[in-house]
């Protein structure tokens, strides 16, 4: 395994240990918030995008993105918000969370994305929008490449 | 996770591809958690129904209402033929009234699908309760009792009013439980969940539903998800108090679960609420706390002259239309203002009865039933400033449908219907 946390250099690559809460591998880009998400009522089940009025994410789409957030609140119509997301072509690639919920574990296994959560390091902290992320989620390891790296 | 027999027997078939669907469901639904093992549970609240025209063209191609119910309500891969259901389930509230469908602007393709999907779903056996305050129609746990409800400010009433369990659950995990009669045992059905974290002190008299309503929302964005034990009670709130407070809490935090010292069930004293847990805060909820959440909440108002009122989030209970029909007697609504109260079908039957509906369409306001105006995103045409007595709708509603919003007592909002004016104030 190459990089730990404290080799910070354009061409490292972060490796995380975390829980499998869904099964299964994915990569893609990163996106990424400290803001809780809701479901009903926070996404557009139609476009994949956060629409909660006051979200740092508002108007972005998480179609295809590796989605790396605190967890989930809101409405218990959050599993179907995300499961209407896979429907619909736009569910994210993968999710990696830190709080679990029945909100958050039922919507991710609904979703059927990649997802794994009990990190050994804070995914808020480690990863940043753009990065580019493999999951492995049957494994419970997610490789982090900086965005810088890809030049 | 640890499957008793009769569990591993749904689990590989034995009762029908539905149930063995519902039982793997189940299973990765209970690993996602970190559960060990499942629970029984006879006790359901649900949303089946399917009413959008995305809904209805996927009915079309995948062989109707079971087709629906495999995909959203047991996220199978295939259509499997849907037996009956094994636990009580009630239905949470709907897309629109079906009653009403001019005044909510829903067009008859749309009432004669839903007709046809009202009849699977009571065929299921499921109740058309159509409400998100099931305990007000027939749906009381019993203390301890392990349910599977959805609807957030149900899951608060059932878990700190009522004492039984259960989490929020979503669409798939609801409809995987009214076939086997299982969830998983994890989160709020477990005792230690359930003991207090925050520990909230009274400074000013909480007594009004307005009162309550912002008691909840100030501590939901306190405590977020914990568990708040609030102490120092004075007049004990009735019904429609706890139904504002908790649907408040789980809307800024998403509050489960709370104790009201000396009130609700799991605390007769601090000790019980607490167990053997110190409380990781001290909150103190004073004047200036109650008028910093009464400006949050009126944070999209800047109009006074309101367009519509809408009474009923959570569902009235029958003493709130009761209370709205003595305050509208001999009054009417303003020609530039429209009133919609909402409240569960079979409550209406009772306001029927009482002659209060009949008060309340003769001051020109609507007694509407079965959802609101969040869930249906309808309001009067026009619609630019609303006036609320819910915390919760004054949440949602500005944002879902693009409105000012102001929040105030019931009182407040009945003389704003009448008025055309929005003249509340904090006091």
């Amino acid at each position: 395994m190459s990089g730990t946390r404290d080799t910070v250099t354009d061409t490292r690559v972060i490796v995380l240990h975390g829980r499998c809460v869904v099964g299964g591998q994915a990569e893609g880009e990163a996106l990424v918030t400290t803001q809780a998400i809701s479901g009903w009522g926070g996404i557009d089940s139609r476009t994949g995008t956060i629409v909660e009025t006051r979200h740092e994410l508002r108007g972005r789409s998480f179609a295809g993105k590796v989605l790396v957030f605190p967890g989930a609140k809101g409405s218990s119509g959050w599993s179907n918000a995300f499961h209407l997301t896979r429907s619909m072509g736009v569910a994210p690639a993968a999710m990696l969370f830190n709080d679990m919920s029945a909100k958050i574990a039922l919507g991710a296994v609904v979703t059927r994305a990649p997802a794994l959560t009990d990190f050994d390091q804070d995914p808020l902290r480690v990863i940043a929008t753009g990065d580019w992320v493999k999951v492995d989620a049957d494994r419970g390891i997610v490789e982090v490449r900086k965005r810088a790296a890809q030049d | 996770m640890q499957l008793t027999d009769e569990e591993q027997a749904m689990l590989d078939g034995r009762d029908g591809p539905a149930v063995q669907r519902a039982m793997d469901l189940l299973m990765r639904y209970g690993r996602a958690l970190g559960a060990e093992r499942l629970v029984e549970t006879n006790n359901v609240v649900a949303s089946i129904s399917a009413t959008t025209p995305f809904m209805r063209d996927y009915a079309r191609q995948r062989g109707g209402m079971d087709g629906v119910f495999s995909e959203f309500s047991l996220d199978s891969d295939d259509t499997v033929e849907i037996p009956k259901v094994k636990t009580f389930t009630s239905h949470v509230q709907l897309g629109f009234d079906p009653h009403n469908p001019e005044l909510m602007g829903v067009d008859e393709q749309t009432i004669r699908f839903y007709r046809k999907g009202e009849a699977y779903i009571t065929g299921l056996g499921v109740q058309a309760t159509n409400t998100c305050t099931p305990y007000q129609v027939g749906n009381i746990p019993t203390r301890g009792e392990h349910c599977a409800w959805m609807e957030s400010s149900a899951v608060i009433y059932c878990n700190a009013v009522i004492g039984a369990r259960t989490n929020t659950e979503g669409r798939e995990s609801v409809g995987a439980a009214m076939l086997t009669g299982r969830i998983p045992y994890w989160g709020y059905h477990v005792d230690e969940n359930r003991l207090g974290t925050h520990a909230v002190a009274l400074d000013v008299p909480v007594e009004s539903t307005a009162d309550w309503g912002m008691l909840g929302y100030w501590i939901g964005d306190m405590v977020q998800d914990r568990v708040p034990v609030v102490d120092g009670l004075g007049r004990l709130p009735n019904l429609a108090r706890l139904k504002h407070f908790g649907a408040a809490a789980s809307s800024s935090g998403g509050v489960e679960m709370y104790h009201l010292v000396g009130v609700t069930p799991e605390a007769n004293t601090r000790e019980q609420a607490f167990g053997a847990r110190r409380p990781v805060a001290q909150l103190r909820y004073g004047a200036a706390e109650r008028r910093s959440t009464w400006e949050k909440l009126n944070g999209t108002g800047r109009s006074t002259a309101v367009d519509y009122v809408m009474l009923g989030c959570p569902h009235y209970t029958i003493e709130q239309i009761w209370e709205a029909a003595r305050l509208l007697e001999g009054r009417k609504v303003s020609p530039n203002t429209e009133l919609w109260i909402f409240t569960p079908r079979a409550i209406k039957s009772l306001a029927d009865r009482n002659g209060y509906t009949a008060i309340i369409e003769a001051a020109g306001a609507h007694l509407l039933t079965d959802s609101c105006s969040a869930m249906s995103r309808a309001a009067p045409r026009g619609t630019r400033v609303a006036a609320l007595d819910s915390a919760k709708q004054a949440h949602y509603l500005p944002a879902i449908l693009g409105i000012e919003a102001w929040f105030g007592s019931t009182a407040d909002c009945i003389d704003a219907a009448c008025t055309g004016q929005w003249r509340g104030s904090p006091e």
